[in-house]
C-alpha cells in the first residue's frame, strides 16, 4: 500500500518479487544491491536460513529519485519460494503495490511456477488484491541454462494478463532491471490514474 | 490496487509530539512509529545512526508473524511483544489497528514505565488517527480527490527516475 508522506516528502511503494523456489527472486534483489548506487539504497536484509534459502523475507530499499518534489522509495521484497512456507508467503503480500514474479526457465521447473503462480493468485485474493488489476511484470530467468522451455512456451503457459515479460539471467543481471523499471513505472502510472486516493 | 495511506503535515506533527513526550517521560533512548506495512512514520531519540528504515521493515515483519502465530491458536493478536536485551530493551505495542509503536530503552527506564507511558500515548495517538480517518471520510464524502503529487506526473517523469 503506497504511503505519502506530506510532511517528509516521501511516497513508499512495496514490490514483491514471488516464485518458485530457488528461481532466483533472491538473486535479482542481489543484483539491483550490487549495482545500486550507496547513496541510492539502504540495507539488504536477508532473514534466511543457515544454507541462504530465504526463511521470511529479503528487503532493499531503493530511492529511485525526486518526482514533483516527492523523494520515491521503491521497497523491494522477497517471499520464500518452498512450498511449506506459504503462511509467511501470505503475510509478505501484505500491501503490495506492484509484483515481479520470476519463473524458473528449467524444463524441470514447469510444474513449480504453475503452482507458485496459482499459489500467488489466491494468497492475493485472500488479501483483497485481483492479479488482473495489480500493476505486475513476468520475469523468466535462467535463459542461459541448457535444458530451459522456450521463451514463448514458457510465455503461454505463464503470462496472465499480457503484462511485460523479460529474459533474464540473474545471476549476470540480465533482464534485473528491465524487469524493476516495468513494475515501477506500472505502480506510478497506477497512482497517476488513481489520482493518489 | 489499494488506495494510499496518507500522512498529512498537521497530523504528522501532532505524532511527533506525542512520540517526543513519550520518549522523554518514559527515559527511553529511541521511540519509533511505523504502520503495519513497514514504512515509517515518525521517530524520536538519541540512537542518531539506527537504520531506521531496516526497524521499520522488520519490525512489520515480526508483528505480522506474530499475528499469524497468534491467530494460529485463536487469539485475535498478541498487542503488545517485549524483547530483552542484556543492554537495549525493546517495547513493540499496536496503536489504532494499525501503527506499531516501538519503545527502546535501558536501564535508565523499566518496562513498568514504559508501559504506563505507552499506555497514554496510545490514547492520544488513537485520537491523532480518528481525525485522520475522519478527514479522509469526510473529503470522500464531498467527492474531493485526494491531493496526490503524482495526479499530473508524465511518463517522462517516472523515465527519467531510471536514468
Amino acid at each position: 500500500m503506497t504511503f505519502i508522506n506530506y510532511a517528509s516528502r516521501e511516497i513508499n511503494c512495496k514490490i514483491v518479487y514471488y516464485g518458485p523456489g530457488l528461481g532466483g527472486k533472491t538473486t535479482n534483489l542481489q543484483y539491483i544491491y550490487d549495482s545500486t548506487a550507496a547513496q541510492a539504497k539502504g540495507k539488504l536484509i536477508s532473514l534466511a536460513t543457515e544454507t541462504d534459502r530465504t526463511l521470511f523475507f529479503d528487503f532493499l530499499p531503493l530511492d529511485l529519485g525526486t518526482v514533483r518534489g516527492f523523494k520515491t522509495r521503491f521497497h523491494l521484497y522477497t517471499v520464500p519460494g518452498q512450498v511449506f512456507y506459504d503462511a509467511s508467503r501470505k503475510l509478505i503480500l501484505k500491501g503490495v503495490d506492484g509484483m515481479v514474479f520470476v519463473a524458473d526457465s528449467q524444463r524441470e521447473r514447469m510444474d513449480a511456477n504453475v503452482e507458485s503462480l496459482f499459489n500467488l493468485e489466491l494468497n492475493l485474493k485472500q488479501h483483497g488484491y485481483d492479479l488482473m488489476k495489480v500493476p505486475y511484470v513476468l520475469q523468466l530467468n535462467k535463459r542461459d541454462l541448457p535444458n530451459v522451455v522456450s521463451a514463448s512456451d514458457l510465455t503461454a503457459e505463464l503470462r496472465r494478463k499480457g503484462e511485460p515479460v523479460f529474459e533474464g539471467v540473474a545471476n549476470r543481471g540480465v533482464g534485473v532491471f528491465d524487469t524493476l523499471k516495468a513494475v515501477a513505472k506500472q505502480v506510478l502510472l497506477e497512482l497517476r490514474k488513481n489520482g493518489g486516493g | 490496487m489499494s488506495t494510499p495511506v496518507v500522512l498529512y503535515e498537521q497530523e504528522y506533527e501532532q505524532l511527533k509530539r506525542v512520540i517526543t513526550r513519550l520518549c522523554a517521560d518514559a527515559n527511553a533512548k529511541f521511540v519509533f512509529l511505523v504502520d503495519k506495512n513497514g514504512q515509517q512514520i515518525a521517530a524520536h531519540g538519541e540512537m542518531l545512526n539506527l537504520d531506521t528504515t531496516s526497524l521499520a521493515s522488520l519490525t512489520a515483519g515480526n508483528v505480522a508473524a506474530t499475528d499469524g502465530l497468534a491467530h494460529l491458536i485463536g487469539e485475535r493478536g498478541f498487542p503488545v511483544l517485549s524483547h530483552e536485551g542484556e543492554r537495549d530493551n525493546m517495547h513493540i505495542s499496536i496503536v489504532s489497528a494499525r501503527v506499531i509503536l516501538v519503545v527502546i530503552f535501558d536501564e535508565r527506564s523499566s518496562l513498568g514505565l514504559v508501559r504506563l507511558r505507552v499506555k497514554r500515548a496510545t490514547a492520544e495517538m488513537n485520537t491523532v488517527f480518528e481525525v485522520i480517518d475522519t478527514k479522509i471520510d469526510r473529503e470522500r464524502d464531498m467527492g474531493i480527490a485526494l491531493d496526490s503529487p503524482f495526479a499530473e506526473i508524465t511518463e517522462e517523469d517516472i523515465d527519467a527516475l531510471f536514468n
